[in-house]
């Protein structure tokens, strides 16, 4: 038993497990206590049981997710397990941790996704920059082959699983699941319509299940240790324990497991050391780069998904972007508005068209030429460019960041504008 | 049905549609960019958002994209929401933030969807102060032109182009707002259907080239519903003109035919009406003198009065009006009217209508094929001869992928998660052809087979779906198994289709599809299952190659009957008729005939080395320059209204022959023409419904061929004089050459281009469809003069010809087959010389080097081409491309014998040039 079921193995000090070190850790006895005694359906039981929620960003029930994928004998034969490793969310290293840390890890929390739709072939989806994750998870593939944990009747179970690594060629869109199906196929990265949802229709049109690379490393600890083991790992309603990071001027930024429940100034102040000197925490991100700012007052919150989401954010991906008072919180912004306005896949005109002009009225602040008539143009694109406005979320979350800061740092924004240039700039 | 309510008003609509396509087609004004009606929703624009409540009680609803809603029963949204009025103007306020200020230079100003929906929206301050995002055009060729700046990155260009009309060379280009809509690099863009860009497109981006060549506001253009004469297919178009020529042509949509888009041939080809090749003048000469003399209009009526006297032959023609071809055959008589078709191609029209009247099967519209479940296409480069019958077979293939979305329930209207599910799932369409075609891409089989071997084989496919089609021989012996899974999946099939041709001019070829056709029945019938619709038709060459079959239907006789009595030279004169008789029989049978010396009257539209033989040589109009009567391949007849008057001294084919006193004005209309052959012919009864009837007009008042909004009438003639000149007057329709009369607001009738308050571009359709894709309300819809009877007729017999050492067969190509287009100058931009294709084996065991020369010789030819060598071609075969010059006749009759010619270096390059034209994607790389 561990209370740290995702990174007990890592230390980046040194290489990561191999397969036998894996093993010896008690690694792969679940999945394989799977095969013998658990059939697909109980697993998905266990997995909805167990609370896990989706750690991509957006907390979607796992097991509820999986339940969508057609089963029976009319379901298409063809199944497709897809692992969202393209971790491009500004401030957001979780998943490379885990990839880098303990690549069978993955590998295993596959086996059982893989196991529960029946699927026979996973793809990870892995983010083009990941090139040590990229050697590593190619690996622990072969080893994973070799000793017949991949391949042809797992270990006499008959299934088989066969995963291919697939490195992006880099675009943030491609997280959004949909539109990562659609660059695994070869086209360009655009969202897709849902309905219908990829468990319907996914890869090459066939039932598939995209899952974020946290949400699989969760599966091994909940089928070796059970569901009540997992229920209790979390400290408030949320069950397990979640990657979180700390980015920004604290004194020890990084990336630790914390049990969900976990107050927000325990993850700041004790494990990321609290600010640098000199420094004062003015407000942050929790989620990454496409969550709403919080301020000190919200630092006794616990990490939950509801906790947080009650005080007007996500939790996201847990990783949490620090904005100082030191740092102008315009250039803050205007720094993660040129990212999404970069990033937009071009495909629908609110997003495509809405964030340059979001983008361009951030530079002019900066520069100190902006106009009063642009904070209302900035106001009236949180609308515009808001959730069911835009063919996908990321346009909407573009617009978290904006929108609290607009509420919280109105003074800043209008101080631009009234001195014609930034106070942080001397 | 279902309710819906839209702003407090409750509406029945198809619960299966989108609440975007339902709004429109209950008349309700609702901006949109991505959605085309053709194609579906994809949800890119956001421009048609709505409120949608959940119910009654719901005072707050929510924003959604009608388009990708469905019409579901109950549904209660609103469009005059202020919270969705305010979104969709600012969804056109960002779309124009980079979009250039160039209206009035602009060739889409006035015809506009982004205008007109910019101005539905009420967009109409502009607030954005950055720069504006700026792109490189391209050049595309000679038919689109590029004006990237004005992309509004609505998506429906590729998805027309790659989704729809299956073309590789056109992309979404780039990300985020510098998305890019254009070619790898620059170059002719490759689809046949490329010209449809303009239209699909909802601004000024993809523009007709050669429209803007000649522009023209389309509220400037005088217009008429017209008929592409291109080929046989008979698409409905608009042609527009001003200053006494043709500006464009553009789709005209028929709920059953062409629908929203026709072919580049089409398009383009309209040209030819104003090139220098254009016969604008009579010209006579006295007896073997070489000098012409030119006539004036009368004298040219007289000469042609004193001309016909006696024993006079007629010849007609199919690319020639219905009524021209009737004028011609009053005049000379039944006994001596004569067929304009090449001997083959006669054969197999007299099987053709047969097949149609007696067969009982149906011969299904463009529509009818793209609904089709599993089609048989056998020999027929449709794409090279009835382009749209090929875009139709490739929605066909689609079939299975309606079938899939069903089962998945995803609304058909999602176009992208349709496609997505089905991935390859194509229905079946199995091609018999001896060489690779462009459908090759959504084939599910492709065999390559000369003419006799697919013969053996749908002799073979008929045995297994009722053994008494006939026989089965040695070599449908050896195909069996073949023959059983094509015929397998044609029983199978609830909607299948045998589409072919008379290209390759084979009578047998029409007696095999047909008895494929008729076991089907025979099976079905048999297996008491219930009856369902089999579907046979044969592409025709040309615009009227099925009106004049019809015509000569009991008792026709051949152009070689006629050849005949020339060289014989006991007539007094021969009158043909726009026709190059050099097209249709070999050099050396023309030469026997012309050899008796008979008179030769010729009315024509364009010069050639035929009609530069003749004594008389009369200019006739067009197809926009008269009224015409037109029968597609499926027997459909259709009107074209004359769009403007042609040039003095140049008339209707028709008038010159009903003149009988050449100072009298002409009382002879194509109307009266028509009424006539109705009345006298039982076979045309149902042309008296033809066109739309006079009463229908109020008050006695005609319908404008002008928009309401025609410019510079009392000034564009003031340099010849200054006085307006009166206007031309049109007894012979319900259309006048004016801007005033009554407009057909939602009566399309007789509309050649939509135009509804605020809807100026050709979205406009939908306010005169009786829902979106429907019929148009009141629409002329032609008719079909075959009727089909049921009464099982018996299989035909026919005779394969024993196997040859050496098969020819010939192509065609779609820029450059049709005699009159490929005198446009845009289309001869794309035309190639005449050619030859080859398989491998073939070259290297006649040493010939990919693009090198060959010789073919017969007894009365020989002639040096360059050669492709392709992959795609049956054994022992070659496929000879003759551009209208090389002696076809001579080559395909005659025993071929072929030889390497040693060729320069300069040489190959050229033709490599010249083939690269081709786009034949399995041409084979390197040297033989």
């Amino acid at each position: 038993m561990t209370d740290r079921p995702l990174t007990k193995n890592i230390d980046m000090s040194r290489e990561p497990f191999n397969l036998g070190q894996y093993r010896h850790a008690g690694g792969y006895d679940g999945v394989l206590r799977m095969f013998k005694e658990m059939s697909p359906s109980d697993v998905l039981e266990t997995v909805k049981n167990s609370g896990l929620k989706g750690r991509g960003g957006a907390g979607f029930p796992t097991g509820l997710k999986w339940s969508f994928v057609p089963s029976g004998d009319n379901a298409p034969k063809t199944k497709y397990l897809v692992v969202n490793a393209d971790e491009m969310e500004p401030g957001t290293f979780k998943d490379r941790l885990l990839m880098e840390g303990d690549p069978h890890l993955l590998i295993e929390g596959m086996l059982i996704a893989a196991y529960t739709i029946q699927a026979n072939t996973a793809y990870i989806f892995l983010r083009g920059e990941y090139l040590r994750a990229e050697a590593l998870l190619r690996k622990a593939i072969g080893q994973a082959k070799e000793q017949g944990l991949l391949g042809k009747n797992i270990q006499g179970s008959g299934f088989d699983l066969e995963i291919i690594l697939h490195t992006s060629a880099g675009r943030y869109i491609c997280g959004e699941e949909t539109a990562l199906l659609n660059a695994l196929e070869g086209k360009r990265a655009n969202p897709r319509a849902k309905p219908p949802f990829p468990q319907v229709s996914g890869l090459w049109g066939k039932p598939t299940i995209v899952n974020n690379v946290e949400t699989l490393c969760n599966l091994p600890g909940i089928i070796r240790y059970g569901v009540q083991w997992y229920k209790n790992l979390g400290k408030g309603a949320d069950a397990g324990t979640k990657l979180c990071g700390v980015s920004g001027r604290v004194k020890k930024p990084g990336c630790w497991e914390l049990p969900l429940g976990t107050p927000i100034r325990e993850l700041v102040d004790d494990l990321a050391g609290g600010m640098s000197g000199g420094y004062e925490l003015r407000a942050f991100l929790p989620g990454g780069g496409s969550t709403d700012f919080l301020l000190p007052e919200h630092l006794d919150l616990t990490l939950d998904y509801d906790v947080i989401g009650k005080a007007g954010s996500r939790l996201a991906t847990g990783t949490m972007i620090i904005l100082d008072d030191q740092t102008c919180p315009v250039g803050m912004v205007g720094n993660l508005m040129r990212f999404f306005s970069h990033e937009s896949c071009g495909w629908c005109t609110p997003c495509r068209d809405g964030l340059p002009w979001v983008d361009s009225i951030f530079r002019r602040l900066e520069s100190g030429e902006g106009k009063d008539a642009d904070l209302q143009i900035l106001t009236e694109h949180l609308e515009y460019l808001g959730p069911g406005r835009t063919f996908c979320a990321l346009a909407p979350g573009a617009m978290a960041p904006l929108g609290s800061a607009l509420k919280h740092f109105r003074e800043d924004f209008e101080a631009h504008i009234r001195t014609g240039a930034c106070p942080w700039q001397k | 049905m279902a309710k819906i309510s839209v702003d407090g008003i409750e509406y029945e609509v198809d619960p299966d549609n989108n609440l975007l396509q339902e709004c429109l087609s209950q008349g309700l004004d609702l901006p949109y960019f991505c959605w085309h009606p053709c194609m579906g929703s994809v949800g890119a624009c956001r421009q048609c958002a709505v409120k949608q409540y959940r119910n009654a009680e719901d005072k707050n609803g929510t924003i959604v994209m009608a388009c990708m809603t469905p019409a579901s029963d109950g549904s209660i949204i609103s469009i005059k929401d202020h919270q969705a009025t305010d979104f969709r103007s600012h969804v056109i306020e960002s779309l124009m933030i980079s979009h250039p200020h160039d209206c009035p230079v602009c060739e889409e100003g006035g015809e506009c969807h982004l205008q007109d929906m910019t101005q539905m929206s009420g967009h109409n301050y502009r607030r954005y102060d950055f720069k504006k995002v700026t792109h490189r055009n391209q050049n595309l060729g000679p038919f689109i032109g590029h004006e990237m700046n004005r992309c509004i990155a609505c998506y429906r260009c590729v998805r027309f182009y790659n989704d729809y009309a299956g073309g590789e060379d056109l992309a979404a280009l780039g990300s985020h707002h510098h998305v890019y809509f254009g070619r790898h690099e620059e170059g002719t863009l490759e689809n046949e259907f490329s010209g449809n860009l303009a239209e699909v497109c909802p601004t000024g981006v993809f523009t007709d080239k050669t429209f803007s060549a000649h522009y023209t506001r389309k509220w400037d253009l005088q217009t008429a519903p017209s008929v592409c004469a291109g080929c046989g297919v008979g698409c409905n178009t608009a042609p527009g003109e001003r200053y006494g020529t043709v500006r464009r042509v553009v789709n005209r949509y028929h709920h059953d035919i062409n629908g929203y888009f026709i072919c580049d041939r089409g398009r383009f080809g309209y040209d030819a009406n104003s090139s220098d090749q254009r016969i604008e003048v009579a010209r006579f000469r006295h007896g073997q003198e070489s000098q012409f003399n030119t006539l004036s209009a009368l004298e040219a009526k007289r000469q042609l009065n004193a001309m016909i006297g006696g024993d006079v032959i007629g010849i007609g023609s199919p690319r020639a009006s219905l009524e021209s071809n009737i004028a011609l055959r009053d005049r000379v008589g039944v006994q001596n009217f004569y067929a304009g078709f090449s001997d083959g191609q006669f054969n197999c029209l007299q099987e053709v209508t047969k097949s149609l009247r007696e067969t009982g099967l149906v011969c299904p519209s463009i529509r009818d094929i793209e609904q089709s479940d599993c089609i048989l296409l056998v020999d027929e480069d449709i794409t090279n001869t009835s382009a749209r019958l090929a875009l139709a077979v490739r929605q066909a293939s689609r079939s299975a992928a309606t079938e899939l979305a069903k089962e998945a329930r995803i609304p058909l209207w999602q176009d992208a998660a349709v496609r997505e599910l089905a991935q390859n799932t194509r229905s079946p369409l199995i091609i018999l052809s001896p060489q690779g075609t462009r459908l090759d891409d959504v084939a599910s089989e492709l065999h390559l087979l000369r003419l006799t071997e697919q013969l053996h084989l749908l002799q073979a496919i008929a045995h297994v779906i009722d053994p008494q089609a006939n026989d089965l021989d040695d070599y449908s012996e050896a195909n069996s198994s073949l023959a059983n899974n094509i015929a397998e999946q044609l029983c199978r099939a609830q909607r299948p289709c045998l589409v072919s041709g008379i290209s390759a001019e084979s009578p047998a070829l029409v007696k095999a599809c047909t008895n494929i056709g008729k076991a089907l029945r025979a099976h079905h019938s048999k297996n008491a299952e219930s009856p369902r619709p089999i579907g046979l038709c044969f592409a025709m060459p040309e615009a009227n190659s099925m009106g004049l079959a019809l015509l000569l239907e009991s008792g026709g006789k051949s152009l070689g009957a006629a050849l005949q009595r020339l060289a014989q030279g006991n007539v007094d004169a021969a009158i043909v008729m726009e026709n190059d008789l050099s097209l249709r029989v070999s050099a050396v049978a023309l030469e026997e005939a012309l050899a008796g010396q008979t008179p030769l009257l010729v009315l024509d539209q364009q010069h050639n080395s035929f009609n530069a033989k003749a004594q008389l040589l009369l200019p006739t109009a067009s197809v926009f320059e008269q009224h015409g009567t037109w029968v597609n391949y499926e027997g459909r007849a259709q009107s074209s209204y004359q769009v403007f008057r042609p040039s003095e001294g140049i008339l209707p084919a028709y008038e010159y022959l009903s003149i009988t006193d050449p100072v009298q004005q002409c009382l002879v209309s194509s109307e009266l023409i028509i009424q006539e052959l109705a009345r006298s012919d039982s076979r045309f009864n149902s042309l008296t419904d033809l066109r739309p009837p006079r009463t229908g007009i109020s008050a006695s008042m005609k319908s404008p061929r002008q928009s309401h909004r025609y410019s510079g009438r009392t000034a564009m003639y003031a340099q010849a004089h200054v006085h307006e000149a009166q206007q031309e007057q049109d007894r012979a329709s319900s259309l006048a050459f004016s801007m005033e009369g009554v407009m057909l607001q939602k009566d399309a009738s007789l509309m050649a281009s939509p135009w509804a308050p605020a809807w100026n571009s050709n979205q406009a359709i939908s306010k005169f469809q009786e829902e979106v894709n429907g019929e148009l309300k009141q629409g002329s819809k032609g008719v079909l003069l075959c009727s089909r009877q049921s009464n099982a007729s018996p299989y035909e017999r026919f005779d394969i010809d024993s196997e040859q050492k050496l098969a020819c067969f010939a192509i065609a190509h779609l820029f450059g087959s049709d005699e009159i287009s490929a005198q446009a100058p845009a289309i001869q931009a794309r035309c190639v010389g005449p050619y030859v294709c080859m398989g491998q084996s073939l070259a290297n065991a006649l040493g010939i080097r990919q693009h090198g020369l060959v010789q073919l010789e017969t007894a009365t030819v020989r002639v040096q081409l360059p050669v492709i060598i392709r992959s795609k071609i049956a054994q022992n075969c070659i496929g000879i491309y003759c551009a209208n010059e090389v002696d076809k006749y001579a080559l395909l009759n005659g025993k071929v014998a072929l030889q390497a010619v040693s060729e320069h270096e300069s040489h190959i390059a050229s033709s490599r040039a010249m083939f690269d034209l081709l786009l034949i994607k399995d041409a084979l790389r390197g040297e033989a």
